[in-house]
């Protein structure tokens, strides 16, 4: 940054619009996620029920043996606004999984098949053993995920975001974080057990690329068929999946809340007209009034 | 009521019997349809309504969820995702209540603002201006420590950082920071008194609402001139039906406002740190509270001293309260003083720009010459902080004696109509004085 830079960016500051100076790269050196477009942003957004199927899929198969999903249950998966599997879709589902239940009659705990109504198993029994087969970390569970990550806005952009209802700030991270994994630059020495990454604060992510487990090093992935709804099997595209079906895991009652709102509003909206029109003529009584 | 005549007149043999056992209906007549409200309110005078409102939704919301919570450190976080997913219309529940105390702090201090603004905190209206810091500080109290209760990481980590303030009192402080935790951290007994007060508190609030609404009626209404009532059939109009539409009208509006974030942007207003369950060994790279607390914090953050930074903070709201005898000038209306104008925008702005503060950094940047920095966040703050109390210690106390105010219009009346109007009512009547 030149002098002449510096002291307009201290002219803004003193003028109030400090934030207005902020650079692209946060403190940290980190870079803003790029903006995604998502089925299920806006006003009348919904999930692409195709894409939350692919999505958990790749969750199953790649994610779930490390991130816990213990606030969903397997009946949401054939709730509406959600995935969109049969409800004996989801009872097979269920039977694949084990959970502990008891204790029985003879006061004995017993693992027996999940029905519907369990939530998803743990993948570790406590954080102890999360962290004892994770170098240290515990992978964060993936319930609420979608919401509890984001990056900065900054000013004023997040005062555009309230009128353009842009909010997929934490999928978009998601997103970059999957497909943000590089070679560090030249110089930067990459602890044991850390792994270098474009978005990840501080750069230094714990967990590794886990798109290695479908793709391989040129970034093919190891079974074509991966997907079998015929959509192609890309880097971008299991990382968007698998994101959106995190958001829908996070917000599952997302469809119905804007549906309501859409009919709130418009209700509201009426009735303001209404007892405009009605205050109008009850103030037409007074003289003198507009 | 105690000035007006009551215009209420039982029709039936039972009202005529309730009235001379408990003339209930009577109060609510004299209080809610012939009261006399001054008739060139602008919209700025709905707040009071819409406050109203708030306080209702916020308690019937909050007793809903209160059926569904859990206020133990290991289900707390869980039950709250129970509401959003299992319980019906949960998220609409806990989403009204988490963002309406946001529209709650939006309406109070736009309320605040134009109180300050046209003098409504003025003889003979100081106890009732002392009402509503109370209820202002009530309301505080009260959003601190409903945000403690998903115990997410912000609820935690929140929570440590402001009890931690009382242990900058001398001699007692750290013996009161243990009283308040109910042990010796923030844990399971601080949540669970945390959660029994922010029950309690709205209670409280709604009982000072009650002598806050009894203060306004007894004195009657500021309006936008400042001027006093001086023929009830020129100057007011009764409450009903001419309050009563304009105040409605004005909460739908703010409804839909309300509703925009309920339904579309619900997490805008809020933390993403606090959808991560409380770790007390985890501490998040920037503890910051609430929007509406801001301010606050960037005081609190701006005197380097702890216990000054938190003397600053309570008197930055203490100080309200006696802002009736700090200002020195006989009128009322900022409409009719040039220079209050200036600085009261003024201050508007600094309030702004010091929950700007309050969201940054303390070693963030603010001006830096050649590369070195000059100014950081905090310096920011304090030259923000010394224009908030100049404020109330210099600027209203010395306005008010050289100020040189514009002419005042001679009635209410005759500031809507000019002075030739005559103001006459075609509709109902409001009550009519007593003397």
């Amino acid at each position: 940054m030149t002098t002449s830079s510096r002291f307009l960016l201290a002219a803004l500051a003193l003028s109030g619009f400090a934030a207005l100076a902020q650079p692209a790269v946060a403190a940290g050196g980190v870079e803003q996620p790029p903006r995604q477009k998502w089925s299920f942003s806006g006003p009348f957004g919904t999930f692409d029920r195709a894409q939350l199927q692919r999505g958990f899929k790749v969750y199953r198969e790649v994610c779930a043996s490390c991130h816990g999903l213990e606030k969903v249950s397997f009946r949401n998966l054939s709730q509406p606004g959600g995935p969109g599997f049969t409800d004996g879709q989801v009872k097979t589902l269920a039977a694949e999984y084990k959970v502990m239940d008891g204790p029985n009659e003879a006061g004995e705990m017993f693992e027996r098949p999940a029905r519907p109504s369990d939530r998803f198993p743990k993948p570790f029994p406590n954080p102890e053993a999360a962290k004892a087969a994770n170098n240290g970390a515990v992978p964060p569970d993936f319930s609420v995920i979608a919401k509890a990550r984001t990056y900065e806005r900054g000013f004023p952009f997040y005062l555009f975001d309230v009128v353009t209802q842009y909010q997929e700030q934490g999928v978009d991270y998601i997103t970059a974080l999957l497909l943000g994994y590089e070679e560090p630059p030249k110089g930067v020495t990459v602890e044991a057990g850390l792994h270098w990454n474009r978005y990840f604060p501080g750069n230094k992510i714990a967990m590794g690329n886990p798109l290695v487990a479908v793709f391989d090093d040129a970034g093919k992935p190891h079974d074509a068929g991966f997907y079998t709804d015929g959509t192609p099997v890309t880097r971008e595209q299991v990382a968007r999946d698998l994101t959106a079906f995190l958001m829908w895991a996070a917000e599952p009652k997302m469809e119905e809340r804007k549906q309501t709102g859409a009919k709130v509003m418009l209700w509201l909206i009426l009735l303001a007209g209404l007892l405009y029109l009605t205050k109008k003529r009850i103030w037409s009584r007074l003289e003198g009034a507009h | 009521m105690a000035e007006h005549h009551s215009s209420y007149v039982p029709k039936t043999g039972f009202e005529r019997w309730l009235d001379a056992r408990l003339p209930i209906v009577r109060l609510v007549h004299d209080s809610a349809v012939s009261y006399p409200v001054p008739r060139n309110l602008n919209y700025f005078w709905t707040f009071g309504g819409i406050l109203m409102f708030m306080l209702v939704s916020q308690i019937v919301t909050g007793i809903v969820l209160v059926m569904h919570y859990t206020p133990h450190v290991d289900y707390a976080f869980q039950s709250v995702e129970h509401i959003m997913r299992d319980v019906n219309y949960g998220w609409l529940m806990r989403y009204m209540h988490a963002n309406g105390a946001s529209m709650f702090f939006i309406a109070v201090y736009i309320h605040i603002f134009r109180g300050m603004y046209y003098g409504s905190y003025k003889a003979p209206r100081e106890v009732l201006w002392i009402l509503g810091v109370v209820i202002f500080l009530l309301m505080m109290a009260t959003a601190f420590m409903g945000y403690v209760l998903p115990w997410g990481q912000m609820s935690f980590w929140g929570a440590t950082v402001i009890t931690n303030l009382f242990s900058a009192i001398p001699v007692v402080g750290e013996t009161i920071v243990v009283w308040l935790w109910g042990g010796y951290s923030v844990d399971n007994p601080t949540l669970n008194r945390f959660f029994s007060l922010h029950y309690l508190l709205p209670f409280m609030i709604f009982g000072v609402v009650i002598l806050h609404v009894w203060a306004l009626h007894h004195v009657g209404q500021n309006n936008p001139s400042g001027v006093d009532v001086k023929n009830y059939q020129k100057d007011t109009v009764p409450f009903t039906p001419f309050a009563t539409v304009k105040d409605l009208f004005a909460m739908v509006c703010f409804m839909i406002f309300f509703a925009w974030f309920v339904f579309y942007m619900p997490n805008f207003l809020g933390h993403a740190d606090n959808y991560i369950p409380a770790d007390p060994l985890k501490t998040p790279a920037h503890i910051v509270p609430e929007w509406y607390f801001l301010p606050y914090y960037g005081i609190l953050r701006a005197i380097p001293d702890k216990l000054g930074g938190v003397v600053a903070m309570f008197a930055s709201i203490a100080i309200l309260a006696f802002l009736p005898w700090l200002d020195t000038s006989k009128v009322r209306s900022g409409k009719y003083r040039p220079w209050f104008k200036v600085a009261f925008w003024t201050f508007v702005v600094v309030s702004v720009l010091l929950g700007y503060t309050g969201s940054q950094p303390t070693d963030k940047v603010v001006l830096a010459i050649g590369g070195r920095t000059v100014m950081d966040m905090v310096g920011f703050a304090q030259i923000l902080t010394a224009i908030y109390f100049g404020y109330f210690l210099i600027a209203l106390p010395l306005l008010g004696l050289i100020e040189k105010p514009k002419a005042l219009p001679a009635s209410i009346a005759d500031s809507v109509l000019g002075p030739a109007g005559s103001g006459h009512i075609v509709g109902a009547h409001a009550a009519p004085p007593k003397h």
